[in-house]
Protein backbone atom coordinates (compact mmCIF):
# COMPACT_ATOMS: atom_id res chain seq x y z
CA UNK A 1 0.00 0.00 0.00
CA UNK A 2 1.26 3.41 -0.85
CA UNK A 3 -1.10 5.74 -1.46
CA UNK A 4 -2.20 6.77 1.86
CA UNK A 5 -0.55 8.48 4.82
CA UNK A 6 -0.80 9.80 8.54
CA UNK A 7 -0.23 13.47 7.66
CA UNK A 8 -1.36 15.40 11.25
CA UNK A 9 -0.97 13.84 14.97
CA UNK A 10 -1.66 14.97 18.56
CA UNK A 11 -1.89 13.79 21.84
CA UNK A 12 -2.61 15.60 25.23
CA UNK A 13 -0.08 15.41 27.76
CA UNK A 14 -1.46 12.28 30.24
CA UNK A 15 -2.90 12.94 33.43
CA UNK A 16 -4.38 10.83 36.60
CA UNK A 17 -6.97 13.63 36.55
CA UNK A 18 -7.93 16.44 34.21
CA UNK A 19 -10.08 18.32 36.57
CA UNK A 20 -10.44 21.27 34.33
CA UNK A 21 -11.62 19.33 30.81
CA UNK A 22 -14.15 17.49 30.02
CA UNK A 23 -13.52 14.94 27.38
CA UNK A 24 -15.36 16.65 24.25
CA UNK A 25 -12.71 19.14 25.80
CA UNK A 26 -9.58 16.80 25.10
CA UNK A 27 -10.75 15.83 21.42
CA UNK A 28 -11.34 19.51 21.03
CA UNK A 29 -7.65 20.10 21.80
CA UNK A 30 -6.11 17.52 20.13
CA UNK A 31 -8.22 17.84 16.93
CA UNK A 32 -7.40 21.48 16.32
CA UNK A 33 -3.93 20.34 16.99
CA UNK A 34 -3.64 17.46 14.32
CA UNK A 35 -4.84 19.87 11.80
CA UNK A 36 -2.12 22.59 12.74
CA UNK A 37 0.41 19.77 12.62
CA UNK A 38 -0.70 18.76 9.24
CA UNK A 39 -1.63 22.23 8.45
CA UNK A 40 -5.12 21.53 7.57
CA UNK A 41 -8.14 23.16 8.37
CA UNK A 42 -11.58 21.35 9.63
CA UNK A 43 -13.07 21.74 5.91
CA UNK A 44 -10.19 19.58 4.43
CA UNK A 45 -11.79 17.00 6.22
CA UNK A 46 -14.60 14.92 4.84
CA UNK A 47 -14.77 11.54 7.50
CA UNK A 48 -14.53 11.93 10.89
CA UNK A 49 -14.11 8.71 13.16
CA UNK A 50 -14.17 8.41 17.25
CA UNK A 51 -13.11 5.97 19.56
CA UNK A 52 -14.79 5.71 22.99
CA UNK A 53 -15.93 3.44 25.22
CA UNK A 54 -19.67 3.57 26.68
CA UNK A 55 -18.35 1.94 30.11
CA UNK A 56 -15.90 4.72 30.67
CA UNK A 57 -17.63 7.44 29.60
CA UNK A 58 -21.01 6.30 31.37
CA UNK A 59 -23.17 7.92 28.42
CA UNK A 60 -24.56 5.37 25.13
CA UNK A 61 -23.25 5.66 22.11
CA UNK A 62 -20.26 7.81 24.00
CA UNK A 63 -18.78 9.02 20.36
CA UNK A 64 -22.33 11.38 19.81
CA UNK A 65 -20.64 12.92 22.79
CA UNK A 66 -17.53 14.58 21.13
CA UNK A 67 -19.02 15.20 17.32
CA UNK A 68 -18.96 19.20 17.95
CA UNK A 69 -15.20 18.84 19.45
CA UNK A 70 -13.98 17.10 16.46
CA UNK A 71 -15.36 18.90 14.01
CA UNK A 72 -17.91 16.39 13.35
CA UNK A 73 -20.79 18.41 12.16
CA UNK A 74 -21.91 18.00 8.47
CA UNK A 75 -19.87 14.91 7.88
CA UNK A 76 -19.51 11.80 7.64
CA UNK A 77 -19.14 10.51 11.49
CA UNK A 78 -19.12 6.95 12.95
CA UNK A 79 -17.38 5.74 16.10
CA UNK A 80 -15.14 2.54 17.38
CA UNK A 81 -15.68 1.03 20.37
CA UNK A 82 -12.17 -0.55 20.51
CA UNK A 83 -8.79 0.49 20.83
CA UNK A 84 -7.90 3.52 18.80
CA UNK A 85 -5.27 1.36 16.19
CA UNK A 86 -9.03 -0.30 15.42
CA UNK A 87 -11.09 3.43 15.13
CA UNK A 88 -7.26 4.20 12.71
CA UNK A 89 -8.18 1.01 10.77
CA UNK A 90 -11.28 1.94 9.92
CA UNK A 91 -10.45 6.05 9.37
CA UNK A 92 -7.97 4.15 6.59
CA UNK A 93 -11.12 2.11 4.95
CA UNK A 94 -12.52 4.91 4.53
CA UNK A 95 -9.93 7.10 2.85
CA UNK A 96 -8.94 3.70 0.59
CA UNK A 97 -12.92 3.94 -0.22
CA UNK A 98 -12.99 7.71 -1.37
CA UNK A 99 -12.94 10.12 1.30
CA UNK A 100 -10.01 12.17 1.58
CA UNK A 101 -9.27 13.00 4.58
CA UNK A 102 -10.21 11.17 7.60
CA UNK A 103 -9.75 12.48 10.89
CA UNK A 104 -9.63 9.78 13.93
CA UNK A 105 -10.20 10.87 17.55
CA UNK A 106 -10.02 8.80 20.87
CA UNK A 107 -10.88 9.56 23.98
CA UNK A 108 -10.72 8.38 27.55
CA UNK A 109 -10.66 9.65 30.97
CA UNK A 110 -10.21 6.81 33.15
CA UNK A 111 -10.66 8.99 36.52
CA UNK A 112 -13.82 9.58 36.20
CA UNK A 113 -15.53 5.75 36.52
CA UNK A 114 -14.48 2.49 38.29
CA UNK A 115 -11.97 1.10 36.06
CA UNK A 116 -12.45 -2.64 38.22
CA UNK A 117 -16.09 -1.96 37.14
CA UNK A 118 -15.63 -1.20 33.60
CA UNK A 119 -13.32 -3.85 32.69
CA UNK A 120 -15.22 -6.52 34.80
CA UNK A 121 -18.16 -5.40 32.57
CA UNK A 122 -16.25 -6.69 29.79
CA UNK A 123 -16.71 -10.56 30.93
CA UNK A 124 -19.66 -12.49 30.59
CA UNK A 125 -22.48 -11.53 33.29
CA UNK A 126 -23.54 -15.17 34.26
CA UNK A 127 -20.35 -17.37 34.22
CA UNK A 128 -17.64 -14.67 35.10
CA UNK A 129 -18.20 -11.24 36.13
CA UNK A 130 -19.17 -12.04 39.51
CA UNK A 131 -15.92 -13.95 39.81
CA UNK A 132 -13.91 -10.85 40.44
CA UNK A 133 -12.48 -10.81 37.13
CA UNK A 134 -11.24 -7.76 35.42
CA UNK A 135 -8.39 -6.12 33.63
CA UNK A 136 -6.05 -6.69 36.05
CA UNK A 137 -6.59 -10.29 37.29
CA UNK A 138 -7.32 -11.85 34.07
CA UNK A 139 -4.02 -9.78 33.36
CA UNK A 140 -2.19 -11.45 35.94
CA UNK A 141 -3.76 -15.15 34.91
CA UNK A 142 -2.45 -14.25 31.55
CA UNK A 143 1.12 -13.96 33.45
CA UNK A 144 1.02 -17.01 35.31
CA UNK A 145 0.00 -18.76 32.04
CA UNK A 146 3.15 -17.28 30.23
CA UNK A 147 5.80 -16.95 32.99
CA UNK A 148 4.82 -20.80 33.75
CA UNK A 149 5.33 -22.39 30.75
CA UNK A 150 8.62 -20.79 30.00
CA UNK A 151 10.02 -21.22 33.08
CA UNK A 152 10.12 -16.94 33.42
CA UNK A 153 11.13 -14.97 36.17
CA UNK A 154 8.80 -12.08 38.01
CA UNK A 155 12.54 -10.35 37.72
CA UNK A 156 12.78 -10.52 33.78
CA UNK A 157 9.34 -8.99 33.27
CA UNK A 158 10.38 -6.49 35.63
CA UNK A 159 13.11 -5.02 33.55
CA UNK A 160 10.48 -3.78 30.87
CA UNK A 161 8.42 -1.47 33.08
CA UNK A 162 12.34 0.01 34.51
CA UNK A 163 13.47 0.44 30.83
CA UNK A 164 9.90 1.92 29.97
CA UNK A 165 9.30 4.38 32.99
CA UNK A 166 13.53 5.32 31.96
CA UNK A 167 11.87 6.10 28.02
CA UNK A 168 9.44 8.02 29.52
CA UNK A 169 11.46 10.44 31.18
CA UNK A 170 12.35 11.70 27.05
CA UNK A 171 8.41 11.94 26.20
CA UNK A 172 6.63 15.28 27.18
CA UNK A 173 3.26 13.44 26.92
CA UNK A 174 4.04 10.82 29.26
CA UNK A 175 2.19 10.76 32.87
CA UNK A 176 4.79 8.58 34.65
CA UNK A 177 8.39 9.23 33.37
CA UNK A 178 10.38 7.44 36.66
CA UNK A 179 14.04 6.29 37.20
CA UNK A 180 13.52 2.90 39.31
CA UNK A 181 15.41 -0.12 39.44
CA UNK A 182 13.87 -3.96 38.77
CA UNK A 183 14.16 -4.27 43.26
CA UNK A 184 11.87 -1.16 42.93
CA UNK A 185 9.11 -3.43 40.88
CA UNK A 186 9.53 -6.53 42.83
CA UNK A 187 9.01 -4.69 46.45
CA UNK A 188 6.48 -2.66 45.18
CA UNK A 189 2.76 -3.14 46.66
CA UNK A 190 1.35 -6.91 45.32
CA UNK A 191 -1.81 -6.56 43.41
CA UNK A 192 -2.76 -9.66 41.80
CA UNK A 193 0.04 -12.50 41.65
CA UNK A 194 2.56 -12.37 40.12
CA UNK A 195 1.90 -8.37 39.00
CA UNK A 196 3.24 -5.72 41.53
CA UNK A 197 2.30 -2.02 41.32
CA UNK A 198 5.26 -1.27 39.21
CA UNK A 199 4.29 -4.58 36.59
CA UNK A 200 0.76 -2.49 36.21
CA UNK A 201 0.10 0.44 33.81
CA UNK A 202 -1.54 4.07 35.61
CA UNK A 203 -4.76 4.79 35.32
CA UNK A 204 -4.83 8.12 32.91
CA UNK A 205 -7.21 10.40 31.22
CA UNK A 206 -5.95 11.95 28.17
CA UNK A 207 -6.97 12.23 24.02
CA UNK A 208 -5.30 11.57 21.10
CA UNK A 209 -5.83 12.39 16.94
CA UNK A 210 -4.62 11.10 14.02
CA UNK A 211 -5.22 12.18 10.34
CA UNK A 212 -5.23 9.88 7.19
CA UNK A 213 -5.29 10.86 3.90
CA UNK A 214 -5.07 10.50 0.06
CA UNK A 215 -2.13 11.15 -2.35
CA UNK A 216 -4.38 14.63 -3.56
CA UNK A 217 -4.31 15.73 0.10
CA UNK A 218 -1.06 14.47 1.63
CA UNK A 219 0.29 16.65 -1.46
CA UNK A 220 -0.64 19.84 0.68
CA UNK A 221 0.11 19.03 3.93
CA UNK A 222 3.46 20.76 5.11
CA UNK A 223 4.46 18.02 7.32
CA UNK A 224 6.25 14.98 6.19
CA UNK A 225 3.58 12.20 5.44
CA UNK A 226 4.38 8.90 7.22
CA UNK A 227 2.97 6.33 4.59
CA UNK A 228 1.11 3.33 5.62
CA UNK A 229 3.01 0.59 4.08
CA UNK A 230 1.13 -2.47 6.31
CA UNK A 231 -1.63 -3.03 8.60
CA UNK A 232 -4.13 -5.88 9.38
CA UNK A 233 -6.42 -6.89 12.67
CA UNK A 234 -7.42 -10.09 13.80
CA UNK A 235 -9.16 -11.58 16.55
CA UNK A 236 -9.40 -14.80 18.75
CA UNK A 237 -12.55 -16.19 20.83
CA UNK A 238 -13.78 -14.29 23.74
CA UNK A 239 -14.15 -16.32 26.49
CA UNK A 240 -10.39 -16.60 28.54
CA UNK A 241 -10.82 -20.45 29.06
CA UNK A 242 -10.70 -21.02 25.17
CA UNK A 243 -7.56 -19.45 24.52
CA UNK A 244 -3.86 -20.38 24.72
CA UNK A 245 -2.88 -17.14 26.72
CA UNK A 246 0.62 -17.71 26.15
CA UNK A 247 0.76 -17.99 22.56
CA UNK A 248 -1.21 -14.88 20.67
CA UNK A 249 -2.46 -16.11 17.65
CA UNK A 250 -4.45 -13.37 16.72
CA UNK A 251 -1.58 -11.00 16.69
CA UNK A 252 0.85 -13.23 14.92
CA UNK A 253 -2.39 -13.92 12.43
CA UNK A 254 -1.91 -9.79 11.99
CA UNK A 255 1.91 -9.38 11.90
CA UNK A 256 1.83 -11.18 9.35
CA UNK A 257 -0.54 -10.45 7.00
CA UNK A 258 0.92 -6.55 8.08
CA UNK A 259 4.38 -7.84 7.17
CA UNK A 260 3.04 -9.60 3.74
CA UNK A 261 1.69 -6.16 2.90
CA UNK A 262 4.72 -3.78 3.68
CA UNK A 263 6.83 -6.12 1.92
CA UNK A 264 8.77 -7.29 5.22
CA UNK A 265 10.47 -10.47 5.29
CA UNK A 266 12.86 -10.38 8.73
CA UNK A 267 10.69 -7.94 11.02
CA UNK A 268 14.10 -7.60 13.49
CA UNK A 269 16.00 -6.31 11.01
CA UNK A 270 13.64 -4.58 8.64
CA UNK A 271 11.78 -2.41 11.47
CA UNK A 272 13.41 0.21 13.37
CA UNK A 273 11.61 1.46 16.01
CA UNK A 274 8.31 -0.12 17.45
CA UNK A 275 5.66 0.99 19.65
CA UNK A 276 3.74 -1.69 21.70
CA UNK A 277 0.61 -1.84 23.44
CA UNK A 278 1.82 -2.87 27.30
CA UNK A 279 -0.22 -2.26 29.82
CA UNK A 280 1.38 -4.72 31.97
CA UNK A 281 4.79 -5.41 31.83
CA UNK A 282 4.86 -8.65 30.64
CA UNK A 283 2.91 -7.95 27.52
CA UNK A 284 5.76 -6.71 25.91
CA UNK A 285 7.70 -9.40 25.67
CA UNK A 286 4.59 -11.51 24.99
CA UNK A 287 3.90 -9.57 22.20
CA UNK A 288 7.19 -9.61 20.78
CA UNK A 289 7.05 -13.16 20.33
CA UNK A 290 3.26 -12.90 19.02
CA UNK A 291 5.06 -10.56 16.22
CA UNK A 292 7.95 -12.94 15.10
CA UNK A 293 10.75 -10.47 16.68
CA UNK A 294 11.77 -13.34 18.66
CA UNK A 295 11.04 -17.09 19.01
CA UNK A 296 8.16 -17.59 21.41
CA UNK A 297 9.58 -18.09 25.30
CA UNK A 298 12.62 -15.51 24.04
CA UNK A 299 11.18 -12.38 24.18
CA UNK A 300 12.21 -11.23 28.35
CA UNK A 301 15.09 -11.52 26.77
CA UNK A 302 15.58 -8.88 24.44
CA UNK A 303 16.44 -6.39 27.19
CA UNK A 304 19.42 -8.30 28.71
CA UNK A 305 20.37 -8.91 25.22
CA UNK A 306 20.38 -5.38 24.36
CA UNK A 307 17.81 -5.29 21.44
CA UNK A 308 14.77 -3.46 22.81
CA UNK A 309 16.78 -0.75 24.67
CA UNK A 310 17.25 2.85 23.76
CA UNK A 311 20.08 2.77 20.98
CA UNK A 312 19.59 -1.60 20.64
CA UNK A 313 19.00 -3.18 17.18
CA UNK A 314 14.99 -2.54 17.63
CA UNK A 315 14.15 0.16 20.44
CA UNK A 316 10.63 -0.93 21.94
CA UNK A 317 8.22 1.82 23.40
CA UNK A 318 11.14 4.83 23.25
CA UNK A 319 8.04 7.20 24.00
CA UNK A 320 7.24 4.59 27.66
CA UNK A 321 4.52 2.99 26.36
CA UNK A 322 1.10 2.33 28.01
CA UNK A 323 3.12 1.47 31.98
CA UNK A 324 3.88 5.09 31.32
CA UNK A 325 0.15 6.48 30.61
CA UNK A 326 -2.55 4.49 29.72
CA UNK A 327 -6.10 6.18 29.11
CA UNK A 328 -7.72 3.44 27.58
CA UNK A 329 -8.49 3.06 23.60
CA UNK A 330 -6.33 6.42 23.49
CA UNK A 331 -3.27 4.49 24.45
CA UNK A 332 -3.05 1.92 21.26
CA UNK A 333 -3.67 5.57 19.23
CA UNK A 334 -0.50 6.88 20.93
CA UNK A 335 1.50 4.04 19.95
CA UNK A 336 0.86 4.69 16.05
CA UNK A 337 1.16 8.37 16.69
CA UNK A 338 4.61 7.72 17.96
CA UNK A 339 5.56 5.67 15.32
CA UNK A 340 4.34 8.16 12.60
CA UNK A 341 6.50 10.48 15.08
CA UNK A 342 9.73 8.58 14.74
CA UNK A 343 9.25 7.92 10.74
CA UNK A 344 8.97 11.87 10.57
CA UNK A 345 12.04 12.44 12.34
CA UNK A 346 9.87 14.45 14.98
CA UNK A 347 10.13 12.18 17.94
CA UNK A 348 12.18 15.26 19.99
CA UNK A 349 14.34 13.57 22.51
CA UNK A 350 13.31 10.28 22.42
CA UNK A 351 13.73 10.13 18.68
CA UNK A 352 15.09 7.16 17.29
CA UNK A 353 17.99 8.29 14.94
CA UNK A 354 17.42 7.56 11.19
CA UNK A 355 14.30 5.34 11.54
CA UNK A 356 12.81 4.64 8.36
CA UNK A 357 10.20 1.83 9.50
CA UNK A 358 8.42 1.80 12.23
CA UNK A 359 6.02 -0.48 13.97
CA UNK A 360 2.70 0.33 15.87
CA UNK A 361 0.67 -2.04 17.43
CA UNK A 362 -2.40 -1.88 19.69
CA UNK A 363 -5.07 -4.71 20.72
CA UNK A 364 -8.64 -4.59 22.56
CA UNK A 365 -10.23 -7.05 25.00
CA UNK A 366 -8.95 -8.53 28.08
CA UNK A 367 -5.44 -10.26 27.33
CA UNK A 368 -5.63 -9.23 23.59
CA UNK A 369 -8.27 -10.90 21.88
CA UNK A 370 -7.90 -8.70 18.78
CA UNK A 371 -4.77 -7.06 18.09
CA UNK A 372 -3.86 -4.32 14.71
CA UNK A 373 -0.34 -4.07 13.49
CA UNK A 374 0.72 -0.95 11.68
CA UNK A 375 3.68 -0.31 9.53
CA UNK A 376 4.83 3.23 8.51
CA UNK A 377 7.52 4.59 6.37
CA UNK A 378 9.03 7.76 6.13
CA UNK A 379 9.48 7.04 2.01
CA UNK A 380 7.20 6.25 -0.38
CA UNK B 1 -26.25 14.04 42.70
CA UNK B 2 -24.51 16.16 45.16
CA UNK B 3 -21.14 18.24 43.85
CA UNK B 4 -18.07 18.77 45.40
CA UNK B 5 -16.51 22.04 46.19
CA UNK B 6 -13.61 20.66 48.06
CA UNK B 7 -11.23 21.77 44.52
CA UNK B 8 -12.31 25.20 44.85
CA UNK B 9 -14.01 26.13 41.12
CA UNK B 10 -13.52 22.98 39.42
CA UNK B 11 -16.41 20.67 40.57
CA UNK B 12 -17.75 17.15 40.09
CA UNK B 13 -21.23 16.00 40.00
CA UNK B 14 -21.79 12.10 41.41
CA UNK B 15 -23.71 9.42 40.31
CA UNK B 16 -23.65 6.72 42.71
CA UNK B 17 -26.70 4.35 41.54
CA UNK B 18 -26.47 1.30 39.97
CA UNK B 19 -27.82 0.66 36.19
CA UNK B 20 -29.80 -2.58 36.51
CA UNK B 21 -29.81 -5.23 33.92
CA UNK B 22 -32.09 -8.96 33.40
CA UNK B 23 -29.78 -11.11 31.14
CA UNK B 24 -31.51 -14.32 29.82
CA UNK B 25 -29.16 -17.43 30.87
CA UNK B 26 -30.44 -19.20 27.90
CA UNK B 27 -30.89 -23.15 27.01
CA UNK B 28 -27.78 -24.41 27.50
CA UNK B 29 -26.94 -21.80 30.02
CA UNK B 30 -29.75 -22.77 32.01
CA UNK B 31 -29.13 -26.77 31.31
CA UNK B 32 -25.46 -26.34 32.62
CA UNK B 33 -26.92 -24.41 36.48
CA UNK B 34 -29.62 -27.64 36.07
CA UNK B 35 -27.49 -30.14 36.10
CA UNK B 36 -25.38 -28.97 38.92
CA UNK B 37 -28.33 -28.61 41.06
CA UNK B 38 -29.34 -32.06 40.26
CA UNK B 39 -26.37 -34.01 39.84
CA UNK B 40 -23.93 -31.51 41.60
CA UNK B 41 -21.66 -32.36 38.54
CA UNK B 42 -21.07 -29.77 35.28
CA UNK B 43 -22.30 -30.68 31.93
CA UNK B 44 -20.65 -29.38 28.73
CA UNK B 45 -20.80 -29.27 24.91
CA UNK B 46 -18.96 -31.25 22.08
CA UNK B 47 -18.40 -30.27 18.53
CA UNK B 48 -18.72 -32.59 15.79
CA UNK B 49 -16.51 -30.68 13.73
CA UNK B 50 -12.96 -30.52 15.66
CA UNK B 51 -14.37 -32.78 19.10
CA UNK B 52 -13.19 -30.17 21.83
CA UNK B 53 -15.68 -30.56 24.70
CA UNK B 54 -16.51 -27.11 25.87
CA UNK B 55 -17.74 -25.85 29.26
CA UNK B 56 -20.11 -23.65 29.91
CA UNK B 57 -21.93 -25.21 26.57
CA UNK B 58 -22.76 -22.99 24.12
CA UNK B 59 -24.33 -22.98 20.77
CA UNK B 60 -21.33 -22.34 18.44
CA UNK B 61 -17.63 -23.62 18.43
CA UNK B 62 -15.77 -20.01 17.51
CA UNK B 63 -12.97 -21.99 14.90
CA UNK B 64 -14.95 -24.24 13.32
CA UNK B 65 -18.62 -21.76 12.79
CA UNK B 66 -20.49 -24.64 13.39
CA UNK B 67 -23.94 -25.19 15.30
CA UNK B 68 -23.45 -27.43 18.65
CA UNK B 69 -25.90 -30.06 20.37
CA UNK B 70 -24.25 -32.71 22.00
CA UNK B 71 -24.25 -32.29 25.49
CA UNK B 72 -21.33 -34.36 27.64
CA UNK B 73 -22.09 -35.05 31.28
CA UNK B 74 -18.85 -33.87 33.09
CA UNK B 75 -17.67 -34.69 36.53
CA UNK B 76 -17.18 -32.05 39.43
CA UNK B 77 -13.62 -32.43 38.99
CA UNK B 78 -10.29 -30.72 37.17
CA UNK B 79 -6.86 -29.62 37.34
CA UNK B 80 -5.63 -25.61 38.23
CA UNK B 81 -3.91 -24.33 34.50
CA UNK B 82 -3.19 -21.29 36.43
CA UNK B 83 -3.78 -18.84 39.00
CA UNK B 84 -3.52 -15.53 40.92
CA UNK B 85 -3.65 -14.21 44.22
CA UNK B 86 -5.76 -10.87 44.03
CA UNK B 87 -5.04 -8.78 46.59
CA UNK B 88 -6.98 -5.36 45.95
CA UNK B 89 -10.63 -5.02 46.47
CA UNK B 90 -13.27 -6.52 44.29
CA UNK B 91 -16.77 -4.93 44.24
CA UNK B 92 -19.40 -7.67 43.40
CA UNK B 93 -21.74 -5.73 40.50
CA UNK B 94 -24.19 -8.81 41.06
CA UNK B 95 -24.21 -8.33 44.92
CA UNK B 96 -22.57 -5.17 45.73
CA UNK B 97 -20.50 -6.93 48.21
CA UNK B 98 -16.68 -7.04 48.42
CA UNK B 99 -15.01 -9.77 48.41
CA UNK B 100 -12.56 -10.16 51.18
CA UNK B 101 -8.94 -9.94 49.90
CA UNK B 102 -7.03 -11.91 49.17
CA UNK B 103 -8.96 -14.18 47.41
CA UNK B 104 -7.55 -16.92 44.06
CA UNK B 105 -9.19 -16.81 41.06
CA UNK B 106 -8.51 -20.15 38.97
CA UNK B 107 -8.08 -21.42 35.93
CA UNK B 108 -9.62 -24.80 36.18
CA UNK B 109 -9.73 -27.38 33.28
CA UNK B 110 -12.11 -29.29 34.06
CA UNK B 111 -11.83 -33.15 33.68
CA UNK B 112 -13.53 -34.55 30.34
CA UNK B 113 -13.03 -30.78 29.07
CA UNK B 114 -10.94 -29.23 26.39
CA UNK B 115 -11.29 -25.49 27.50
CA UNK B 116 -10.29 -23.97 30.77
CA UNK B 117 -13.07 -22.73 33.33
CA UNK B 118 -12.75 -20.28 35.83
CA UNK B 119 -13.95 -19.92 39.38
CA UNK B 120 -12.58 -19.49 43.20
CA UNK B 121 -10.14 -21.19 45.06
CA UNK B 122 -10.52 -21.35 48.15
CA UNK B 123 -6.33 -21.60 48.71
CA UNK B 124 -4.03 -18.02 48.87
CA UNK B 125 -1.37 -19.32 50.89
CA UNK B 126 1.41 -19.08 47.72
CA UNK B 127 3.43 -22.41 49.30
CA UNK B 128 -0.08 -24.58 49.08
CA UNK B 129 -1.03 -24.01 45.55
CA UNK B 130 0.45 -24.81 42.08
CA UNK B 131 -0.37 -25.13 38.49
CA UNK B 132 -1.23 -29.07 38.00
CA UNK B 133 -3.21 -29.20 41.51
CA UNK B 134 -6.63 -31.49 41.15
CA UNK B 135 -9.27 -29.31 42.73
CA UNK B 136 -13.18 -30.50 42.97
CA UNK B 137 -16.07 -27.76 43.00
CA UNK B 138 -18.06 -27.19 45.94
CA UNK B 139 -21.29 -26.39 45.63
CA UNK B 140 -23.89 -24.78 47.73
CA UNK B 141 -26.65 -27.36 49.64
CA UNK B 142 -28.92 -27.90 47.05
CA UNK B 143 -32.08 -26.27 48.98
CA UNK B 144 -29.97 -22.78 48.81
CA UNK B 145 -29.20 -23.06 45.04
CA UNK B 146 -30.48 -20.12 42.95
CA UNK B 147 -29.29 -21.72 39.42
CA UNK B 148 -26.61 -18.84 38.97
CA UNK B 149 -22.66 -19.07 39.24
CA UNK B 150 -22.76 -18.84 43.09
CA UNK B 151 -24.19 -22.22 43.57
CA UNK B 152 -20.74 -23.28 42.91
CA UNK B 153 -18.91 -21.63 45.95
CA UNK B 154 -15.30 -22.58 44.91
CA UNK B 155 -13.02 -25.05 44.26
CA UNK B 156 -10.93 -26.92 46.59
CA UNK B 157 -7.55 -28.60 46.65
CA UNK B 158 -7.78 -32.70 46.70
CA UNK B 159 -4.59 -33.22 45.54
ZN1 LIG C 1 -15.20 -27.11 16.58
Amino acid sequence: MDNAAIVGVAQTKYERRKKDQIFADLVFDVTRAALDDAGLGIDDIDSVVTVSNDFFDGRTISGMAVGDACGGQDKNISTVSGDGTFGAFYGLMRVLSGYKATIVVAHCKGSEGSLPLATNGMFDPIFQRHLGIDAISSAAIQANVYLTRYGIREEDIAQVSVKNHGNARRNPFAQLPMEITVADVMKSRKIAEPLKLLDCCPISDGAAAIIIAGEEVVARCKTKPAWIKGVAHCSEDYLLGDRDLANPVALRDAARRAYKMAGIRNPLAEIDVAEVLEPFSYMEPLWLEGLDICEPGKGFRMIDEGVTVMGGKLPVNPSGGALSANPVLVAGLARLIEASLQVRGDAGARQIKGAGTALAHGFNGPCGQSHCVWIVGGNR
Amino acid sequence: MPTENAQGELLKVTFTHPMPYDWSIGLYGSRFFQEIKENRRFIGIRCHGCGLVYVPPRRVCGPCFTELTELVPLSDTGVITAFSVVNYPFIDPNTGAQRPIPYTYGYIRLDGADNIFSHIINETDLNRIRVGMKVRAVFRETEKMEGNIQDIRHFQIIG
